[in-house]
């Protein structure tokens, strides 16, 4: 295992040497000491390697990733695993603001609670959120999932387009053309497989409402000019 | 971007370690604003005092002032000198006769609040060298807010830096950016309020010593800009035995708050906190928008 303590080493050597890193790393598993609420680690990681980071992180923590599970032992500040592309991304603590956005792939798990707009302009990226999230999360958002097993915020998917949610306590409002859903069979078999792949497989399925897109606002209709 | 730090201690025991924790806090945050930097700090009163902190860029305009103070006012006063700043110390009683005095007399010299605990120091520069000018790290008291600006809406000015005090012991800082501060501050000048700036956060701090003056308590007064102020915001306040903090119904700018047995912490990314006693141990979390949160001792 690599050892890399912030407190001795910059942030711009601990991220050049996983850029290093390729498919077939011989150094699978990192360690990253004292990272302080540091901004930017481990950013563009291509590699299928495994980044524990023991202490909570600064802005854009994980942006870009690909392929690596990263684990932060802590909380996480606005814009963790921003445009994830694959891989996981596990926050045992809080996430601050916009987690997740833009993400096309790979899982996104929050242990603790999200704040405000995660998930916003998702595109295939999994959100699992054990705790609550705040406003204006999913907004936007085109594809993929948002499983919140806590309370949801105000605004709800605003304008969102083809991505699926699933909240399992109160949500506060929807957003403009964001509705509840009927939870089919193949949407229980979605969200337990999402279920268990973020550790939870003691949360049913059964306890969840779904929600999306009415579909009204997908395209411009002059007549719902006022719900723009 | 602005960066806000803001520290308000439960034990008393810590009071004389406050200006190293505040420093330190600030030091963090210059990445986030190196225009210029501010901070006040609340220290211990001393009954029947008041100090007023005064500003002037040229070095000779103190010389000399508590003898005029004494000899036109008829009050005694004890100034302490601190760069570019000084702190007058007087009778509480004649302190705004001095304020006025001093406004229409001394036009070189500034003055950048007053009242019984507050001492407040700005300039432009980087933080770090704006905390060191005014010797922070020796400065002990019960709460102190802290601001490194990243000017938007105005000048990079010494008055346009933050803390902005527009009434006695209170004091603002902000980050974010006010859209109707202009017609906010026309209704207020109409209704007596002196402003020194052309700064959208002065109407912000002028506002809530308006709504206090008409009788409502600090908590209710920050309420009050969730429906008054148009903008982005996070405001962060002090007064004499108090500390607040209200973020805007979107809240986009950043804030991170902690909370121990000793003291209440905010700022405006979770590094400047990572030096505080026990910050492990603390209960750490993002405040809510719309909401305001207020501790008092």
């Amino acid at each position: 295992m690599r050892t890399i303590d912030l407190s001795k080493s910059s942030l711009r050597e601990l991220n050049e040497d996983l850029h290093r890193q390729d498919s077939g790393a011989n150094e699978a598993s990192w360690e990253v000491l004292n990272p302080r609420g540091a901004h930017a680690i481990a950013v563009g990681v291509d590699a299928p390697i495994s980044v524990d980071v023991k202490g909570s992180v600064g802005y854009y923590c994980a942006g870009m990733n690909k392929q690596a599970a990263i684990t932060v032992h802590g909380s996480a500040g606005p814009g963790v695993a921003e445009n994830m592309m694959s891989g996981k991304v596990i926050i045992k603590g809080d996430a601050s603001q916009y987690a997740g956005a833009t993400g096309r792939g790979g899982m996104l798990v929050i242990e603790g609670n999200a704040s405000s707009r995660c998930g916003i302009s998702m595109k295939g990226i999994d959100i699992v959120v054990n705790g609550n999230i705040g406003h204006m999360s999913a907004f936007m958002a085109q594809s993929g999932h948002l499983v919140v097993c806590g309370d949801a915020g105000d605004a709800l998917g605003d304008s969102i387009y083809e991505a699926k949610l699933f909240v399992r306590g109160k949500v506060k409002s929807l957003g403009a053309d964001c509705i509840e859903k009927e939870m089919r069979p193949e949407h229980h078999e979605t969200l337990t497989k999402l279920l268990k792949d973020a550790g939870l497989s003691n949360v049913k399925s059964s306890e969840f409402k779904r929600y999306g897109s009415a579909r009204k606002l997908y395209n411009f209709n002059i007549d719902n000019a006022d719900a723009y | 971007m602005c960066g806000i730090v803001g520290l308000f201690l439960k034990n008393q025991a810590l009071e004389p370690k406050l200006g190293t924790m505040v420093s330190g806090m600030l030091g963090t945050m210059c990445e986030r604003g190196p225009d210029s930097a501010g901070f006040a700090v609340y220290g211990t009163p001393s009954k029947g005092k008041s100090k007023i902190t005064i500003q002037s860029a040229e070095p000779d305009a103190f010389k000399g002032l508590t003898e005029r103070i004494k000899k036109e006012v008829g009050v005694s006063s004890d100034l302490t000198l601190k760069s570019s700043h000084a702190v007058l110390t007087l009778p509480s009683d004649k302190a705004d006769a001095v304020v006025t005095w001093l406004r229409a007399n001394v036009p070189n010299i500034r003055i950048m609040g007053m009242g019984e605990s507050i001492e407040i120091y700005k300039e432009v520069g980087y933080p770090t060298d704006v905390a060191k000018r005014f010797e922070l790290v020796k400065m002990s008291g019960s709460h102190a807010i802290g601001h490194t600006r990243m000017a938007t809406e105005s000048a990079v000015t010494t008055l346009g830096a933050h803390p902005f005090s527009t009434g006695p012991d209170q004091c603002l800082v902000h980050n974010g950016s006010l859209s109707n501060h202009a017609s906010l501050r026309r209704e207020l000048a109409h209704d007596g309020i002196r402003f020194e700036t052309e700064n959208d956060t002065e109407v912000a701090a002028a506002y809530i010593t308006w709504r206090m003056k008409q009788g409502l308590n600090l908590a209710d007064a920050l309420r009050g800009t969730l429906d008054d102020l148009d903008g982005f915001f996070n405001f962060v306040v002090g007064t004499k035995n108090g500390f607040g903090v209200v973020r805007d119904p979107i809240a986009c700018k950043p804030a991170v708050m902690a909370e121990t047995d000793d003291y209440v912490a905010f700022g405006s990314e979770y590094r400047a906190l990572v030096d505080l006693p026990d910050i492990d141990k603390a209960h750490v979390w993002e405040p809510e928008p719309a909401t305001v949160y207020f501790w008092e001792r």
